[in-house]
Order: C-alpha cells, then sequence, then structure tokens
C-alpha cells in the first residue's frame, strides 16, 4: 500500500468501516507500523473528529435566552391551557 | 428528584407530566447544542437563533413523539438539523439536492494531500477544555465549502450514518463518503497548522510503496 492508496481508504479506516476487508486492513496497518507521516495524519484526523465532538458549544446569546424562553412559555400556555 | 441527575430521557417524559418547568430544564440542558447545531449548519446567528427557537417549539408539539429508539440527545439535534436545512434550501430558493449536485471534486482524483503533519501540542481532550478552542474550530469549519461543512457536520458531528446523510442532502453514498473524506483532510491541515507542535513536524515520504 502507497501513502496515496491509504489517503482513498483513510474514512474507512477511521470509521473502522466493514467495507474494509480484513486483508485491505492488514496491508493499512503494515503501511502505518512503517509510515510515520501517514500515523500523524491519522492520528490528526481522529483528534479533528474528536474536537467538534466533544468541543464546548458556543452559548446562547444572552438577549435570545430571554427572548426564547418567553416564546415558548407562551406556547405552551395556548397548547396545554396553563402556564408554568 | 433533583432535575440535574434526571437523564436526558427522563426529562422529556417529565415535561410532558409535570408541565412547563420540566420542560424549561429540558430546554437549559440543550440549547447551546441546538443553537451550535443551527449556527454551524446555516453560518448565520440569525437563523440559528431562528433553529433553536422552531427545535424546541417542534419539541413542544411532539413531546409524546420520543419513542426511545435513539438517544434523547440525537432525536433533538436531527429536530434542530431539519429545521437548519429547511432554512437553507428556503434561502436558496431551490431544493439542496439541486445545488448540492456532484461536481468535478467529487472523486478520489487530485485530493487535498496533507502538508503540514505534525503530532498537536496538547490532547484533543486537553483542547476542548480551553476557552479559545471553540472559536478556533469554528473558524476552520467556516473557510470549507458548504458541499463539505454539511457533509461533516451530519456525518461527523451529528453522528449520522453515511445513508442517513446521503438521504438529508439529496446526495449519493458515494459523494458522501469522497465529500467526507476531503472536509476531513480539509480541517484536519486547518487545525494541524493552528494546534500542531512545530519541532514533531514531518514530511510526507514518496520514496516507499
Amino acid at each position: 500500500m502507497t501513502c496515496e492508496e491509504l489517503l482513498k481508504a483513510l474514512n474507512e479506516y477511521v470509521d473502522g468501516a466493514l467495507d474494509l476487508s480484513e486483508a485491505e486492513c492488514q496491508r493499512f496497518a503494515e503501511h502505518l507500523a512503517g509510515c510515520n507521516p501517514c500515523q500523524i495524519v491519522v492520528d490528526n484526523i481522529r483528534g479533528t473528529i474528536e474536537l467538534f465532538r466533544n468541543g464546548k458549544p458556543f452559548p446562547l446569546p444572552a438577549e435570545f435566552k430571554t427572548r426564547l424562553n418567553q416564546t415558548l412559555r407562551q406556547r405552551w400556555a395556548e397548547k396545554f391551557g396553563r402556564s408554568a | 428528584m433533583e432535575q440535574s441527575t434526571l437523564t436526558d430521557e427522563q426529562l422529556i417524559r417529565q415535561a410532558s407530566v409535570r408541565g412547563f418547568e420540566a420542560f424549561q430544564d429540558l430546554v437549559e440542558r440543550f440549547q447551546d447544542r441546538v443553537f451550535a447545531v443551527g449556527r454551524r449548519i446555516t453560518g448565520n446567528l440569525q437563523d440559528a437563533e431562528d433553529v433553536t427557537q422552531q427545535t424546541f417549539l417542534s419539541l413542544i408539539e411532539h413531546l409524546d413523539g420520543f419513542r426511545g429508539e435513539s438517544s434523547a440527545a440525537t432525536w433533538i439535534l436531527r429536530i434542530a438539523t431539519n429545521h437548519a436545512l429547511k432554512i437553507l434550501r428556503k434561502r436558496r430558493g431551490l431544493p439542496l439536492a439541486g445545488q448540492m449536485a456532484a461536481d468535478a471534486d467529487d472523486s478520489y482524483s487530485s485530493l487535498p494531500h496533507p502538508e503540514f503533519i505534525a503530532h498537536w501540542q496538547e490532547t484533543p481532550e486537553a483542547l476542548v477544555e480551553r476557552a479559545e478552542v471553540g472559536e478556533q474550530i469554528e473558524s476552520a469549519l467556516e473557510l470549507l465549502d458548504e458541499k463539505y461543512r454539511l457533509v461533516f457536520l451530519l456525518r461527523d458531528v451529528q453522528e449520522l450514518s453515511v445513508r442517513e446523510t446521503a438521504e438529508a442532502l439529496g446526495l449519493t453514498e458515494a459523494n458522501v463518503k469522497v465529500r467526507l473524506l476531503r472536509a476531513r483532510l480539509m480541517l484536519r491541515e486547518h487545525l494541524t497548522r493552528v494546534f500542531g507542535d512545530e519541532s514533531t513536524r514531518v514530511f510526507p515520504s514518496h520514496d516507499h510503496g
């Protein structure tokens, strides 16, 4: 496997997808064992996904938060006939 | 029972029984994440507010619709995703699918090759704790074309399957896969330039098979 081939199959490897055969996984692992740049790229990509998945979300603007609460309270009262 | 100790799923069920106060706890728990979905998909704060409001209004209408087939978080964030995609479609006045159709970049030839290759200075777990990192990753995301951004968000952040992502965006699964690969490579490049440790930088080797 070349670096180029590894790049194309990167998703399947990172996702542990089933459409990668055992033989392909083996070739992938062998390439990685001997190729430091590819190892780092795989590691960086995992880190990238993790950052977006677990990053702290940007908080709601305070003014909108108040407005949102009022809108929802009103709709709740209309639907269920009573507020909090 | 303390609201903070309830699971997300219990909180949804509580809301339909205990009323608005319990619903408010649910809103409190999810509003930042819902807002983030809206902001990331639409790329616009005003639209993100609309997405947030519409999502929680939908929840009021469909509180009984939660069947527990997925986690409450998945359910709520999917509702938010659908509202955000609807706003994008409306903005265009065209079906998203038409705009999202495959083009020359949807192949595996001329993939963006990794250039800045280095270990990050800190682990992802440590980075997410830093206040400034939130804005840094949002800026990286904003650099992506919408067609890559949407695929990355649905597949990698919302954790939809390839098929679900394809259905939501009107793409083939093959398109989703190649766009996801390009999105990941572009984000990796950008974030490694921001978080990479220069002293560990290595260069792509072309001397082995």
